[in-house]
């Protein structure tokens, strides 16, 4: 495998390491900005492109003459292609996707005010899929083909086909309206709404901060089904992917090696197995985190999370292109970053690839 | 109770498989003293799943039945689980065929060492370290201290089988295991290892069973050897008498071996006749 | 057919030594046959798959009532019943027998997207692998980029941009879905790329086109319709979750994620009119993805990890 197998790895350690690490990081770099103007490639063919007028489809056919001339002549679309790209990609980085018809603010100062809350759902959510998903995948590796095996099958089959949308509404229909048990959908009750000043935006962290625990625990009644829900999407399949990971894992020599020396079998599953598996776990947590942020546009519709999700779908529904692009962009900007990130931190975690 | 270090009767370990039973090991019996025993035979033959049978790893869906299992009187095969994976590591050691493969690659090889210290001795962190590092000083690796803190990745083959055997012998074990211990290096390298497990098997008295197919290696490094031909054990001998062996399929191993200055013409091709595994 | 037909068939099919090239390929897919029916879940998805198509078949058959004209007098929001199994809609129209012609449309778009982004994917990633070199750099690196985009809200934005609709819903999904297809198709194109079977082609003259058409393409079939048949229940997720937010098919479409989207209004008190159209998704996509798998396993041993 590695270059260092058939030498003592004495000599050239450090030098060799300093050229593999910096080429990764080259590499790295060349991905993430390709990747990221290829996001913006697409956004801007979708924004400009596509439709026939595209100042119409920023502002909507009841636009003023003089508004939409002046937008003409702002977007440059008297411009040749290639230069308009160029002024588009320039204006994205500065982060200026223009205005918003529904909100009239900017687009990316709407953005701000909504993403916290799309990342406080995803966390949460990935959290709950990790700390029931990672531990219920050891199990299903290693009792391969017991009830728990099947159990966890099932689980996960499920969750790769069930409408996320459909079973947060029969959600509401069983918790909110027969046995009350959580909120109606919102992120908080309207009583907090103007008694409660957010700090970072998570409005369960910035509660727990001030000590307003009556206000942690009414965002808690709000977030726990729509968290639950994308808990359990991740649950699926990090389960899945950490069963075959183990399987894996667990087929190898140096598990032999261990009961050899006499190790426990906890010991063995939990202290070589999974620290093994833990490495391409890493990527599959980010992925899912990723996939989460996606998830949201669907579950937060559903629970007027105000998020980013819903701030896309209400722009759809007002035909206000401006805050659908910006809006995609955002999400895929992250999303970009997190499969960037986790490819990274995979190269940290797994000491035989920190050489590159 | 008996002498013996270990001794084996009518040891047999059968598979399940879609297409039937399978019998990898079919009533081997053999004991052993403080002295080194070699087992050879061709690939399949059942060298392994005996090695691991003695040691209890075993794949669970096997079934393990023996006359006789035991280890210093110690009835193998009725102990607990507990007590045999005790014995594991600690009193019976086993150093496998390759490596690259069998130490953990995201554990430093220090801490692969003081594991299997610390799971059998209570030990205190400093001192396990300090005796894991004399082990490595043991296997002859010049500079313990580096290599403790290395991943196995970051190790030649052979210095991996050794830093291999330093984790097997940190506990000072009474028997020994080695199955293949050197297949898996360079020609170069072979020899080293095998000399430092040498005299590490007669400084501890250890007993030893060294697994292999290299007949001439065996005779050379070993008190006494098995033959093993599917399954079952076809000739038992004196290392020194191996010239004598009677056996047709030992002497068709005797005669597959190459010897310098003597040409041979055509290839001899080893015999297998299907009474001799009956 | 007598027992003794049937054995000396088998015989047949499983020997050793096949006479033709027919034999053989004839016993490798019984081998495969053998596997994948031993496998139950794999069946059970095969069923519901074979059933979704015989209901959108027979919709005209199935269906008591109109999938798009109720009775809104007498038949509004209907509780189940004898009469009405799921129930009626606020326009007091049968649900199941809206279910019933959902299933031509979900079929639809389902082999829509597959017929779409396979053979893009199929043909991005076949050439790249033939070709080699920057075409491959360029062709690889533009997948990629698709690869890490969100799917979902891409899919969004495009139906956007080119106006709500079920066939815009399915180009938007078929555009961000053939990455992973052109990603297969490479992967099997650098293995056959280099032998010598390939090169007795090239020996003969045929021109790169007609080796990549004639003879790499049809290797890399099998592997595509598994990947395609496991995303089978992402597609179909994916249209349902664009029709619930009132993007892919319009009314009076009875499309499942538009039934679903328009049960939303009552779903506090006549659940049953979202209830049951989710259901028809989740049970579909679970055909899919139990088929999916089982076809995995049955045509790549490899992968066998159940
Ligand atoms: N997990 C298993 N399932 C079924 N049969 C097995 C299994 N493991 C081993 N066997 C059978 O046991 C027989 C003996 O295997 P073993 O590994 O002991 O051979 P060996 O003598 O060590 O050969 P080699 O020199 O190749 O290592 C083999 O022929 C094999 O068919
Ligand atoms: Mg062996």
């Amino acid at each position: 495998m590695s270059v260092a197998d058939n030498q003592p790895a004495t000599a050239g350690r450090g030098s060799d390491r300093a050229v593999a690490f910096a080429s990764s990081i080259g590499r790295f770099l060349v991905i993430a900005v390709t990747t990221y103007l290829g996001l913006l490639a697409v956004t801007f063919f979708i924004g400009r492109v596509i439709p026939i007028d595209p100042v119409l489809a920023v502002l909507g056919d009841r636009a003023p003459t003089a508004v939409v001339e002046r937008t003409r002549r702002e977007m440059g679309l008297d411009l040749p292609w290639i230069e308009q790209f160029y002024i588009y990609v320039k204006s994205a980085l500065r982060g200026d996707f223009g205005t918003s018809v529904l909100t009239t603010n900017p687009v990316m100062s709407d953005i701000r005010r909504v993403f916290p809350a799309t990342i406080e759902l995803a966390t949460l959510g990935t959290l709950i899929g990790a700390i029931i998903g990672v531990p219920l995948g050891v199990l299903a590796a290693v009792k391969r083909g017991s009830l728990i095996d099947q159990i966890a099958r099932i689980v996960g089959l499920i969750g790769y086909s069930v409408p996320i949308f459909w079973l947060g509404l029969l959600g509401l229909v069983l918790f909110y309206a027969k046995l009350q048990w959580i909120a109606f959908p919102a992120r908080l009750d309207v009583v907090y709404e103007y008694t409660f000043t957010p700090i970072t935006g998570f409005y369960l962290l910035d509660s727990a901060i001030q000590g307003q625990w009556d206000v942690f625990h009414d965002a808690w009644r709000h977030i726990v089904l729509p968290a639950a829900l994308l808990g359990y999407l991740s649950l699926a399949y990090i389960s899945r992917m950490t069963r075959s990971f183990m399987l894996n894992e667990l087929a190898q020599e140096y598990i032999v090696a261990a009961r050899a020396k006499g190790l426990s079998e906890t010991r063995i599953i939990w202290g070589h197995a999974l620290r093994n598996a833990a490495v391409p776990m890493v990527t599959v947590i980010a992925l899912s985190y990723a996939n989460l942020l996606e998830g949201s546009v669907l579950t937060e519709t559903v629970f007027s999370w105000p998020g980013i999700g819903l701030y896309i779908t209400n722009s759809l529904q007002n035909a206000d292109m401006n805050a659908v692009l910006g809006g995609t962009i955002a999400i895929g900007s992250v999303f970009i970053a997190i499969n960037l990130l986790s490819d990274l931190l995979y190269r940290l975690l797994d000491p035989r690839t920190k050489a590159g | 109770m008996s002498d013996m270090l270990l001794e084996v009767d009518d040891l047999r370990v059968t598979f399940p498989t879609r297409t039937g039973l399978v019998q990898a090991v079919r009533g081997v019996s053999f004991s052993l003293g403080r002295e080194r025993l070699g087992i050879v035979g061709e690939s399949g033959s059942g060298k392994s799943q005996t090695g691991r049978a003695i040691m209890g790893l075993t794949p669970p869906q096997a079934e393990v039945s023996a006359k006789k299992l035991a280890f210093d009187g110690i009835d193998l095969l009725s102990v607990s689980p507990r007590q045999r994976r005790s014995l594991r590591g600690n009193r019976i050691a086993m150093i496998l065929q390759d490596p690259k493969y069998s130490l953990d690659p995201v554990m430093t090889i220090g801490r692969q060492i003081v594991e299997t210290l610390r799971t059998h001795e209570k030990v205190s962190k400093a001192e396990a370290r300090e005796r894991a590092l004399a082990m490595l000083q043991a296997v002859q690796i010049r500079d313990p201290a580096r290599v403790f803190d290395l991943y196995p990745h970051e190790v030649s083959g052979g210095m991996g089988q050794r830093a291999m055997i330093a984790m097997m012998l940190v506990t000072g074990p009474e028997l020994m295991i080695a199955d293949e211990p050197t297949s898996a290096l360079d020609v170069t390298v072979q020899l080293d290892v095998l000399k430092i497990l040498d005299k590490l098997v007669a400084e501890r008295g250890m007993g030893l069973i060294f697994i292999s197919h290299d007949l001439r290696l065996v005779s050379s490094f070993c008190d006494r050897v098995v033959v093993m031909y599917a399954g079952k054990v076809v000739e038992q001998i004196k290392a020194s008498e191996l010239r004598d062996a009677q056996h047709p399929y030992t002497r068709g191993l005797l005669n597959c071996m190459p010897r310098i200055g003597f040409e041979r013409h055509p290839l001899p091709v080893l015999d297998r006749k299907p009474e001799w595994a009956a | 057919m007598s027992a003794e037909t049937i054995q000396s068939r088998r015989a047949w099919l499983l020997s050793d030594r096949p006479a033709s090239r027919l034999q053989a390929r004839l016993g490798r897919a019984y081998v495969s046959w053998r596997r994948f029916s031993a496998n139950r879940l794999a069946l059970v998805g095969m069923l519901i798959i074979i059933a979704l198509v015989v209901v959108a078949a027979f919709a005209d058959v199935l269906a008591p009532y109109s999938a798009t004209v109720g009775d809104l007098k007498n038949a509004r929001l209907l509780a189940p019943s004898a009469e009405h199994w799921f129930g009626t809609d606020d326009l007091g129209r049968d649900i199941y027998s809206r279910i019933v012609y959902g299933a031509r449309w979900t079929l639809y778009v389902v082999i829509l997207v597959a017929i779409i982004a396979a053979p893009i994917g199929l043909l991005v990633g076949t050439v790249a692998g033939y070709a080699g070199g920057w075409t491959d750099t360029i062709l690889m690196r533009i997948t990629d980029i698709f690869l890490a985009f969100p799917k979902l809200v891409l899919a969004l934005a495009f139906v956007a941009a080119l106006g709500p609709g079920i066939e815009n819903a399915v180009l938007a999904i078929a555009i961000t879905s053939w990455p992973p297809y052109a990603r297969i198709a490479r992967a099997e194109t650098l293995t056959v790329r280099n032998s010598d079977y390939i090169k007795a082609v090239q020996l003969m003259g045929a021109s790169p086109f007609r080796i990549v058409l004639r003879h790499i393409m049809p290797l890399c079939i099998s592997s595509l319709i598994i990947r395609v048949t496991l995303d089978m229940a992402g597609i179909i997720l994916t249209a349902a979750g664009l029709g619930f937010l009132g993007l892919g098919a319009q009314p009076p479409l009875p499309e499942w994620g538009a039934m679903i989207a328009s049960g939303r209004r009552f779903i506090l008190d006549q659940w049953w009119v979202a209830a049951a159209p989710g259901a028809a998704i989740l049970i579909v996509s679970l055909g899919f993805n139990l088929l999916g798998d089982g076809l995995r396993d049955a045509l790549d041993p490899r992968s066998g990890d159940q």
